[in-house]
Order: C-alpha cells, then sequence, then structure tokens
C-alpha cells in the first residue's frame, strides 16, 4: 500500500488520531508518519491511547551499596546470596531485609506503595494505616496551603487512629 | 466438549485467551527453593485440606496430580494446555497441580511460590478470570495463613511477582499486524508502557502461528483492577488496529489474500508429513479465513482443537504412546487430516 499522503513511498505506519471524537485512521510512511508526529505530539499508534489507566512508570535508582549482610534467622538466606540469585527465601526475609530491597522494588515497580487486596485475617490493622497514610497526605497538603485550622483538626485524627492502631 | 480451549470467548478472532494467575505463599514454612522434602509434603497437604477438606465448598470439582508420579509425556501435555508450567514440570521434589474439571482452573503447588493460582478463559475475559481467580483465593485463604505485609503486600520468592502476586494475561493472534510489519511499533509500544510481550517476532512469528502474549510486569503500586484494566484497554487497541489492517489488506487485493488463505487450508487437510511448526503457520492463515468470513465450512473450535494435538505431547497422548519425531509428523498430518474432513 503507498502512503495516504505523499503517494509515493510504501506506507508502514498507520497512524489513528482522533479529533472531536472522530477517528480517523491513516496509512502513511514513516517520512510521513514522523512530520504528521510533529504537529501531534503523539506517536504512531497514539501513545496518549495505550497511556490512559496506566498509573505508575518503573523509572530508575541507583542501588545503595552496604557492607553489612543480613542473615534471615529462619531459612538462613542472607542478603548477598539474594544479590546473586534473585530470589528470597521466606517471609521473614523480608522483614530482615526488607528496607535493602526498596530502591530494586521501585526499578522494578515504579510505585511501591501497596494498593492491593488484603486478606481478611489483615483487614482490619492494614485498613488503618491506610487511613493514616491518606490522613497525613492530606495533612502535608493542608500545611502547604497553610490551611491550620484544617491541619489541627487532621492532626487529632491521625493521633487518634495511630493511638487505635498501636493497641 | 467441555474444556475451555475448544470453546470461542469475546473477540476470539483476535484474542486466543485469557489468563490470571495468582502467586502465594505461606507465612510459616520457606518458600520452595529454601524448603526441605518434610516442608514440602507439609505444605501439599495443607493446600490439598484447603481444597479436598470435609465442608470444602470447591473439593467436588477439583482433581489433584501429582507431579512427580507423572511420565514426562503427561507432564508436557499439561504445560501445552498452559496448566502447569515448565518449571513445575521439570520440577523434582514436591511439586503438585490441583486442576477443575472443566480445566479453567489450577492451583500450582510448590512451584516458585508455594501456591500459583491460576484461571484460564477463552477469548477476551480479564474480569470474569480475576474474579474467578479472586475467590479462589478467598476460599484458600480461609485455613492457609498467607505471607502478607503491609507496606509490600503478598510476599513472594520473585520480587518481580511482589504485592498484588497478579499476572495478567492475554493470548493474541495478531497475523495482519505481522504480514505488514506493524507489529514491530506494537511491541516497542508495549515495552515502554511496562508491558511484556512474549512471542517469537522476526523470521520466526509465522511459525509459532502469529500468536503473542502480553501481560503486565508490575505488581505492586496498582491495585488488581488498575492493571487489570490496563491490560485490557492495550488489548482493545491492538485489537483495533489488527481487524481494521486484515480488512485492509483483503480490500486491497482479494485475490492474493484469499489465495493465501486457500493455499494453506489445502495443504493442511492434504499433507502426509507435516511438523508442529508449519501446520501452526497454516493454522494461523485457515484461522484467518475463517474470522473473515472467507472459508465458511470450518467451525473454528475444530481448529482450537487441532491447535493443541498438534504440539508434541498432547499427539502422543492422543494416540496413547510415545513417538519418535519422524513418525509424530506423520501422525500429526494424519489427526489433521482427519479433524479438516468435511462432509
Ligand atoms: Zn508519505
Ligand atoms: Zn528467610
Amino acid at each position: 500500500m503507498l502512503c495516504q499522503k505523499c503517494q509515493k513511498r510504501v506506507a508502514k505506519v498507520q497512524l489513528t488520531q482522533i479529533i472531536n471524537n472522530n477517528k480517523s485512521v491513516l496509512f502513511l510512511c514513516e517520512y510521513c508518519a514522523r512530520e504528521e508526529e510533529k504537529y501531534n505530539f503523539g506517536s504512531p499508534f497514539s501513545i496518549n491511547d495505550f497511556l490512559s489507566g496506566i498509573m505508575g512508570f518503573p523509572y530508575m535508582t541507583s542501588v545503595p551499596q552496604h557492607n553489612q549482610n543480613l542473615i534471615c534467622d529462619k531459612c538462613g538466606m542472607s542478603y548477598n546470596e539474594f544479590n546473586k540469585t534473585g530470589k528470597i527465601g521466606c517471609s521473614n526475609c523480608y522483614k530482615v531485609y526488607g528496607d535493602k530491597l526498596v530502591p530494586l522494588l521501585r526499578r522494578l515497580h515504579g510505585n511501591i506503595q501497596y494498593n492491593g487486596k488484603i486478606p481478611s485475617r489483615a483487614f482490619g490493622s492494614v485498613k488503618l494505616s491506610r487511613e493514616i497514610t491518606k490522613l497525613k497526605e492530606q495533612l502535608d497538603a493542608a500545611i502547604k496551603n497553610e490551611e491550620y485550622e484544617k491541619a489541627a483538626v487532621l492532626r487529632d485524627q491521625i493521633r487518634n487512629l495511630e493511638s487505635k492502631s498501636n493497641k | 466438549m467441555r474444556e475451555w480451549y475448544i470453546k470461542n470467548g469475546p473477540e476470539s478472532d483476535v484474542v486466543m485467551s485469557t489468563r490470571i494467575r495468582l502467586a502465594r505463599n505461606f507465612n510459616d514454612f520457606p518458600f520452595p527453593s529454601k524448603m526441605s522434602r518434610e516442608d514440602g509434603e507439609k505444605v501439599l497437604d495443607k493446600v490439598k485440606e484447603a481444597i479436598f477438606g470435609r465442608g470444602r465448598a470447591i473439593s467436588e470439582n477439583f482433581q489433584f496430580e501429582d507431579i512427580q508420579k507423572m511420565d514426562p509425556i503427561q507432564r508436557q501435555a499439561l504445560v501445552e494446555k498452559h496448566l502447569i508450567s515448565p518449571d513445575l514440570a521439570e520440577s523434582q521434589a514436591h511439586g503438585g497441580v490441583v486442576i477443575s474439571d472443566d480445566e479453567k482452573i489450577s492451583i500450582m503447588i510448590n512451584e516458585e511460590d508455594h501456591l500459583r493460582i491460576q484461571c484460564l478463559f477463552a477469548g477476551l475475559q480479564l474480569k470474569e478470570a480475576w474474579d474467578l481467580c479472586n475467590k479462589i483465593d478467598n476460599l484458600l485463604e480461609e485455613t492457609i495463613d498467607y505471607a502478607f505485609d503491609e507496606r509490600f503486600g503478598y510476599l513472594t520468592c520473585c520480587p518481580t511477582n511482589i504485592g498484588t502476586g497478579i499476572r495478567a494475561s492475554v493470548m493474541l493472534h495478531l497475523p495482519a499486524l505481522v504480514m505488514t510489519g506493524y507489529i514491530k511499533g506494537i511491541l516497542e509500544i508495549c515495552s515502554k508502557l511496562g508491558i511484556a510481550v512474549r512471542g517469537l517476532y522476526g523470521e520466526n512469528t509465522e511459525a509459532s502461528g502469529n500468536m503473542f502474549q502480553i501481560s503486565n510486569q508490575v505488581s505492586l503500586g496498582q491495585t488488581e483492577d488498575e492493571i487489570i484494566s490496563s491490560i485490557n484497554s492495550i488489548t482493545r487497541q491492538i485489537i483495533d488496529q489488527e481487524r481494521s489492517i486484515r480488512k485492509e489488506l483483503h480490500k486491497q487485493n482479494a485475490y492474493r489474500f484469499e489465495d493465501k488463505i486457500y493455499r494453506s487450508l489445502g495443504l493442511l487437510s492434504n499433507a502426509r508429513i507435516i511438523s508442529s511448526e508449519e501446520a501452526l503457520k497454516l493454522l494461523s492463515d485457515v484461522r484467518l479465513g475463517v474470522y473473515m468470513g472467507i472459508i465458511n465450512d470450518i467451525n473454528i473450535n475444530v481448529l482450537n482443537e487441532i491447535q493443541l494435538l498438534v504440539q508434541p505431547a498432547n499427539l502422543q497422548k492422543s494416540v496413547g504412546r510415545a513417538l519418535s519425531p519422524d513418525e509424530r509428523d506423520i501422525k500429526r498430518a494424519e489427526v489433521i487430516r482427519n479433524k479438516l474432513k468435511r462432509n
């Protein structure tokens, strides 16, 4: 098929555009597609469409160097061993060197705030701590906006929940 | 046939199947790679108890299979059906699987994680597959103390699965995108968006039947619903692309297009010797022809059946004995011919 714009080169790219709810599809050569892109700020296949619904992107952070080798007292797996195999030994390993895994998890998953399903056994405590995190974010925003009365209310709510979660 | 993979699901002109998998572990046992034989047996027993124990809601429709007691062909046949992973098939110790009668649900035991719960559906049914998986997970959780952490979510052996432990994947048939080379753009965009694509691209794409699997890479930081809906929206866009190019290709040169499809059908229904690669390649063309209404006298369910039967282990299983590679190619051709016989 020839490019629908120049009618000279072979079409290699399909450009989907949505303008005022009308979808148009153009088959273009690579050259014309690139020209078209400059005007539309999008890539062929309309990357913005693909983006919708996707929340987190992996991004790079460097892994800090630690000399101390932590060893799990339950399964015997050490942090150094993990670094070699990439496999964790048991659930307790996450307690022993979970902090050291954070940069790696960030690299793999982008956002590392857990938002998923909660087993019913852990439901009460997790729900509480999610609530606290949310209030703390609101508190930061309130302070930033100099809404001190609102901040005071939020602070009291957080204290209240924290005392519950420590019980 | 009651098995799900014979049937057709939504958007099955492009989407072969949908799979949701959850990774789960016991809190009080080391993960399988660090586990003693005794612990492995205990985990097996506890999972069996959770499913088949007295008063359990789901026991009737499930079968437990001991991987150790199966011969290599039986194991491989389960791999070809996606009911167990290649890793579990090769496992040396305490590996097991619980499979539902309709083969929609499989629960792998002592794979990389203690539990891999997966649900398979025909066509594009991410929501349905997740709902079912979630239900099974809730049932198991009633008796199993899962490794769960407030900060990290469900704990897994490999940090790539941590958090929700979910992997949502769809198997796509993309002959038109491959034929035109547009598949390359799709693959590039997927990789930019943190979507994994499995499937051969390049010289061997046709040989693998133009099949591609896309799945999420990120399992932490998003909810299950968010992960599923992003895979769903990407899949829908790929479906649109594939469909419009199919139409366009046919419009451009209907004779050439139909000729290719009928030649493939001719080969497939007459060959006396056929490799699984060649069979998958030809099947891809015939499948395309059926869905585009070019071939009208072949039921798509027959193609779904052949798709599985041409694979080495299932072929040997259907014959009932081990075959040499040469024998397989002859037998494969025969099986396909019989299935495609038109009355
Ligand atoms: Zn052009
Ligand atoms: Zn450990």
